[in-house]
């Protein structure tokens, strides 16, 4: 979840230059924000409010990017791009280092429409699916930052963004092309599904990570939320597509995975894990309902089972030498400890990033309040070539009911380099 | 100088089992606590992960998850008249090393003792005279009884994770459960584990002779399972890997599957490793501990580490080392029975019968540390001392933990040691043999004890201490008579060979081969301060703050392996300081 | 002793070779390729001098030896592993309390009390035992016949070999290590091709049989695999 700078802003500081688009850089409908006190000079008593705030920036993960061993909040996380390395900023309500001199309306700017105190914000931060929280949510949440305490510790955002990436106002050319300055209007009438996009869509920002994006780095819509590569992961499709999606398992199962990690088949592991355990395993499990509905109301991609791979022998000797002893002889994985294969459709993507990822190096669970034990998975780069790990990938995708392609050796070997995994042993 | 670190409410020596309980009960309470273990860090994955810990050589011989002696151990002597040498390659005990402790490489079986073992010197008295208890046995009555502990006990089971089938469900027995076992609250929290062949041929066998078999209680998953505080275990799959061993499946219960990730969630909790406490430090009045002295390893110097209140969570030994270190209880005198930190060093005495069945298929690689069947007719409730003229009693187990080939290969008595008879009696023998155990009783004796060492030191120029131990008769009587009832129950299962192994009279003290690690007592309970060195509560008598956890506490080893009574009492006492002490700290009898 | 509903038979796996029946239900010719064993005349020792290690490749070859079934010693790669052991945490002893007074002569009861490691027991050990076997039957024990050889480890093996205290468990720690060599997980050096585990039986690192747990009495049909994914 937290690394969404992808695509290219190469083009964006091109076609920045010279156009001028009102819509795009308007926060008219920020007014109804204070623009008076700072933060740095007020504390919410609302204690109702701030409960809710706090609830909001939970939904929206602002700590998970915020927050790297510098103090709650006090950034510092560094996220690489193609373009160089972002560092996150401080959101404490110190004055000098922090946000402590923006007024309420500077936030509303901020967050909904990527206008920070230091300019155009890379949509590294999700402003492009905050723009849709409500007042209300901007309030409360506001309210929450008052009463975080404040932390001195001066961030430079774009120290590691080499020129001319370094340039804000870049990112006026980029908004102009792709932010969709608009609040919530929901596709659906049921409210049950009116709140789960509200938080899929907004707070959530699930597309950041599970939608493709074009060269520019944008989001595509007609592939929303149908799968994404994102750095060495792959963020699979989430809509109510029964292939790859989430057509095959019932709303509760995905709100237990978005709560815990794991439905009991599929397990949350990398990126997804964080986002579990920073942000979804605090929503109310209403909330996590909403969620699951929404996004198996979605159509998504039409992908349909190929017919499965046969002559696996390879793979089947392989899977009962390493790894029967957990996730079961018959693909049944181990309660909540160690995912199913059997029935699991998260991994029959054509983008086996992320089984590849964990069979190189190893792997763990979401720790969270209800699930604290985060189980892991060993690292077998050191033991099983390319080969063997296509060969295993490919017996687990096409056996006890699954299909999927069959997996290349090469792209098990480009990511043993890109994750710099190690060669096996011999 | 030390250098000093930031007061704590709490500091806790070792981070396996109890401490990990304390760890997390009195965080609970908001404490703020650090835990300091002195070997390294350990979890799951990587430590004990598939398939590297699949490793006979590396850890069920070359023992890497255990103590290193070159770092700490104890000399040990059969008698006072005896010059005590170090104990200086591990064999006959293994205590453990790093986060977990002995509880990551325990076998899981897990016990309560009886109600009877818990008042003994009362139950003898009441049933034959305090005059069958030789002069020299040091027996007492625990100053806590099993009914006030039978809440922990469910409690740690519960926590655990053990599987297993009960007997007797608030004095209503049960079909295939243990009949002589002490009440329970309430069934175990898992359903028994399915056995291996061997304890099938046993539990039938036994149950042919009359007698009463039930699965072996073990803490092994027989299911998915999630304790009360969140944590997971998966079922077994029965690898073969339990004792010396990490599970690198979370199956067997231990801190890391139980505990660990829970507690490591509080923001008040932290725990350093590779942090040796050297000494407890006491207030100038000596009335209470300051805080404890430890060696930072990777500093490379001392740290004083101030808390209100020193728990000590270490192995059994360690605890009673770091007392006789500290000056906390004065320490026990063999020749005039005062004192009391050294006293009632307590082990156990086991012994066995092999059977050879060349036609039979055991797959002896197939198994947990808990498997098999059980009986506990011959148990310390089910003895009369009187008539056969000992003190004590033993479970018998049949359930092969291993089929790891360096370490366990039995071959038919009078089979050459090596050449070619030896080569083809391993291809026909293994696979072919099954044993039934008998886990016997050790009694406290004023012989057996602890103190410091006058000429060892360790790497901190820290005496060692000193075991002074050896096997008393009565304890042999109690084998022997083992012997002569199960011999004619393995006999009766008709074995085309079979072999007895039971200690004989006059047996020595061996330190080489492994026997077991439940070393109990030096840190007794006690009802009076001059009887033993912490009260009911494991409270240091003369160092109000200081609590000593774990096997220490045993006045007299049981005849059962001892996590199950050390769980139950750490709960008791994580009960006490909630309840009682924290609002008024004092001494709490 | 029947067999169970949809599992192949007990004389089924007798026929068929140990590696030949995976859990997934289809048979399959072996296609196990373990690593190639360490080559004995093309080793180069890291710890034995050339005299060491003729003596080791002697005895070893008697206490395990070739003939009959099952791997001897030395194909297993036994003097391999020792020599590897020696000059690892095992052959330095740095795990154990080394520090003195040592009173090597000890009751044995007492365990480990000579000053020496393993490794240095070895050095010193072989040439006392090669100086006993040229007294006694004119020969370093590596020239001597293999009868001659097993006489002598017998005399070791009963005390007759004096040696001194310091040494006088040489016997035991090089049978042991023989015996660890042969089944411990070929990483090590020994054990080669795991042939040691196919011979008696034992899976090595399969580590799961949850199905198995319930089926008494019938042999377990699987050959071993490593810890490095070889299977045999």
């Amino acid at each position: 979840m937290k690394m969404k700078i992808l695509g290219g802003a190469v083009a964006v500081a091109a076609i920045g230059a010279g156009i001028w688009a009102w819509t795009t850089l308007d926060t008219s409908r920020n007014a109804v924000a204070d623009d008076t006190v700072r933060l740095a000079d007020f504390t919410s008593t609302d204690a109702k409010a701030v409960k809710r705030g706090e609830y909001v920036m939970r939904a929206a993960d602002c700590s998970a990017c915020h927050t790297k061993g510098n103090g709650e909040f006090a950034g510092g996380y560094e996220m690489p791009t193609p373009f160089g390395t972002l560092v996150s900023s401080n959101i404490t309500t110190d004055v000098d280092s922090g946000i402590g001199a923006m007024t309420e309306r500077d936030f509303f700017d901020a967050v909904r429409h990527g206008q920070g105190s230091k300019g155009l914000l890379y949509p590294a931060m999700p402003y492009t699916a905050y723009a849709k929280l409500t007042d209300q949510d901007m309030h409360d949440l506001w309210a929450f930052m008052s009463t975080v305490e404040p932390v001195a510790h001066k961030i430079d955002e774009t120290a590691g963004m080499p020129f001319p990436f370094n340039i804000r106002l870049a990112m006026l050319g980029w908004d102009m092309l792709f932010f969709q300055n608009k609040g919530f209007e929901a596709t659906a009438s049921d409210e049950v599904l009116k709140r789960g996009e509200y938080l899929v869509e907004g707070a959530g920002h699930c597309s950041a990570c599970h939608t493709p994006r074009n060269a520019l780095g944008a989001e595509i819509a007609s592939q929303h939320l149908e799968g994404s590569r994102v750095g060495a992961w792959f963020a699979p499709e989430i809509t109510g597509n029964a292939h790859l999606g989430l057509g095959a398992s019932g709303a509760d199962e995905v709100a237990a995975y978005l709560g815990t990690g794991t439905d009991g088949k599929a397990m949350a592991t990398g990126p997804m894990a964080e986002a579990v355990e920073h942000s979804l395993q605090y929503l109310t499990e209403d909330d996590r309902l909403a969620m699951a509905a929404y996004l198996k109301s979605l159509p998504g991609s039409g992908a349909t089972a190929p017919e499965p791979m046969t002559g696996l022998e390879r793979g089947a000797l392989a899977y009962e030498v390493n790894c029967s002893a957990c996730h079961g002889t018959a693909g049944e994985g181990m309660g909540l400890l160690a995912p199913a294969f059997a029935g699991n459709h998260g991994i029959l993507a054509d983008d086996v990033t992320n089984l590849a990822h964990v069979m190189l190096k190893g792997a763990r669970a979401a720790a969270t309040d209800v699930t604290p034990t985060s189980a892991g998975m060993p690292s077998f780069a050191w033991k099983m070539d390319d080969r063997q790990i296509a060969d295993v990938l490919d017996y687990i995708r096409n056996s006890w009911g699954n299909a999927a392609a069959p997996v290349r050796a090469e792209d098990i070997g480009a990511l043993r380099g890109e994750l710099d995994a190690g060669a096996p042993l011999r | 100088m030390a250098r000093q670190e930031a007061k704590k409410d709490v500091v806790i020596v070792g981070l396996g089992w109890t401490g990990a309980i304390m760890g997390i009960e009195l965080a609970q309470e908001g404490l703020e606590i650090v835990a300091l273990e002195r070997g390294h860090d350990q979890n799951t994955v990587p430590n004990f992960q598939y398939p590297n810990m699949i490793d006979e050589l590396k850890y069920g011989v070359r023992l890497k998850m255990m103590q290193k002696p070159s770092q700490q151990t104890v000399t040990v002597r059969r008698n006072e008249g005896e010059t005590a040498l170090p104990y200086r390659s591990l064999g006959s005990f293994l205590p453990g090393n790093g986060v977990g402790g002995a509880g990551t490489h325990w076998n899981g079986l897990n016990w309560r003792p009886q109600a009877e073992e818990m008042r003994l010197r009362s139950y003898i008295a009441e049933n034959w005279g305090e005059q069958i208890i030789p002069e020299d046995m040091t027996i007492g009555d625990y100053p806590v009884t099993y009914d006030e502990l039978e809440p922990f006990f469910a409690r740690f089971e519960r926590v655990a994770g053990i599987s297993g089938t009960a007997g007797n469900i608030k004095g209503e027995l049960r079909e295939g459960g243990n009949p002589f076992e002490g009440w329970r609250s309430e069934d175990y929290p898992m359903p028994a584990m399915p056995s291996t062949w061997d304890g099938v041929k046993f539990a039938e066998a036994a149950k042919a002779a009359g007698y009463h078999p039930f699965p072996s209680p073990g803490g092994i998953a027989s299911r998915a399972y999630v304790n009360e505080y969140g944590m997971q275990m998966g079922p077994c799959n029965h690898c073969g890997f339990c004792e010396r061993y990490g599970c690198f499946q979370y199956s067997k219960s231990s801190p890391q599957t139980a505990i660990l990730d829970r507690l490591k969630q509080y923001p008040n909790f932290s725990y350093r490793t590779e942090s040796e406490v050297l000494r407890v430090e006491m207030a100038a009045d000596g009335k209470t501990a300051t805080g404890v002295t430890y060696f930072d390893e990777k500093a490379g110097e001392e740290v004083f580490q101030p808390a209100d209140i020193v728990i000590l969570a270490t192995y059994q030994l360690n605890n009673v080392h770091l007392m006789l270190l500290s000056g906390i209880g004065q320490p026990y005198d063999a020749r005039t029975g005062e004192g009391v930190t050294g006293k009632n060093y307590g082990y156990q005495m086991n012994g066995g019968v092999t059977m050879f069945f060349k036609d039979e298929h055991f797959n002896p690689f197939i198994g947990t540390g808990a498997n098999g069947f059980c009986i506990d007719d011959f148990g310390m409730n089910n003895i009369d001392y009187g008539a056969e003229g000992f003190i004590g009693g033993a479970y018998w187990r049949s359930g092969q933990t291993n089929g790891q080939p360096i370490r366990s290969m039995p071959l038919p008595s009078g089979t050459p040691t090596w050449g070619a008879g030896w080569k083809r009696a391993v291809g026909e023998w293994y696979g072919h043999a099954m044993s039934i155990g008998a886990h016997g009783s050790c009694m406290s004796y004023a012989t057996n004890h602890l103190d410091l060492d006058p000429t060892y030191t360790d790497r901190h120029g820290r005496p060692l201490m000193r075991m002074t131990f050896n096997w008393n008769a009565n304890d042999i009587r109690q084998t022997q008579f083992m012997k002569s009832k199960m011999e004619p129950l393995a006999q009766s299962m008709n074995p085309d060979l079979m072999q007895s192994s039971f200690k004989k009279e006059g047996a020595q003290y061996d330190v080489r081969p492994y026997q077991t690690t439940h070393n109990t007592g030096g840190h007794i309970m006690s009802a009076t301060p001059d009887t033993g060195a912490v009260n009911r509560y494991s409270q240091a008598w003369d160092k109000h703050n200081v609590f000593a956890l774990g096997a220490g506490n045993f006045v007299q080893n049981t005849q059962y392996n001892p996590t199950g009574l050390v769980g139950g009492l750490a709960y008791w006492t994580a009960h006490a300081i909630r309840t009682q002490y924290l609002s008024n700290p004092r001494p709490l009898v | 002793m029947t067999d169970l509903p949809g599992f192949p038979s007990r004389r089924s796996f007798l026929k068929a070779s140990a590696a030949g029946v995976a859990i997934s239900g289809f048979a399959l010719a072996a296609t196990a390729q373990p690593a190639p064993p360490i080559q004995l005349d093309q080793y180069q020792p890291v710890f034995f001098t050339d005299a060491e290690w003729a003596f080791v490749l002697a005895a070893t070859a008697r206490l395990i030896p070739s003939d009959g079934d099952g791997p001897g010693a030395i194909e297993a790669g036994v003097p391999v592993f020792i020599d590897r052991e020696l000059t690892g945490d095992f052959g330095t002893a740095v795990d154990w309390y080394m520090q003195g007074p040592h009173n090597a002569a000890a009751d044995p009861l007492l365990g480990w009390q000579t000053p020496l490691t393993p490794a240095q027991i070895y050095r010193e050990a072989i040439p006392a035992v090669n100086a006993w076997c040229e007294q006694t039957h004119g020969a370093i024990f590596a020239d001597l016949a293999p009868d001659q050889q097993d006489t002598v480890l017998t005399a070791m093996q009963e005390g007759e070999v004096e040696l001194a205290p310091e040494i006088r468990d040489f016997f035991k720690i090089l049978l042991q290590n023989t015996k660890e060599g042969y089944f411990a997980d070929p990483i090590y050096g020994g054990n080669a091709g795991m042939a040691a585990w196919a011979y008696i039986g034992f899976p090595g690192a399969r580590a799961a049989y949850k199905e198995w747990v319930g089926r008494h009495n019938i042999a377990y049909p699987l050959g071993p695999v490593s810890i490095s994914g070889d299977r045999a």
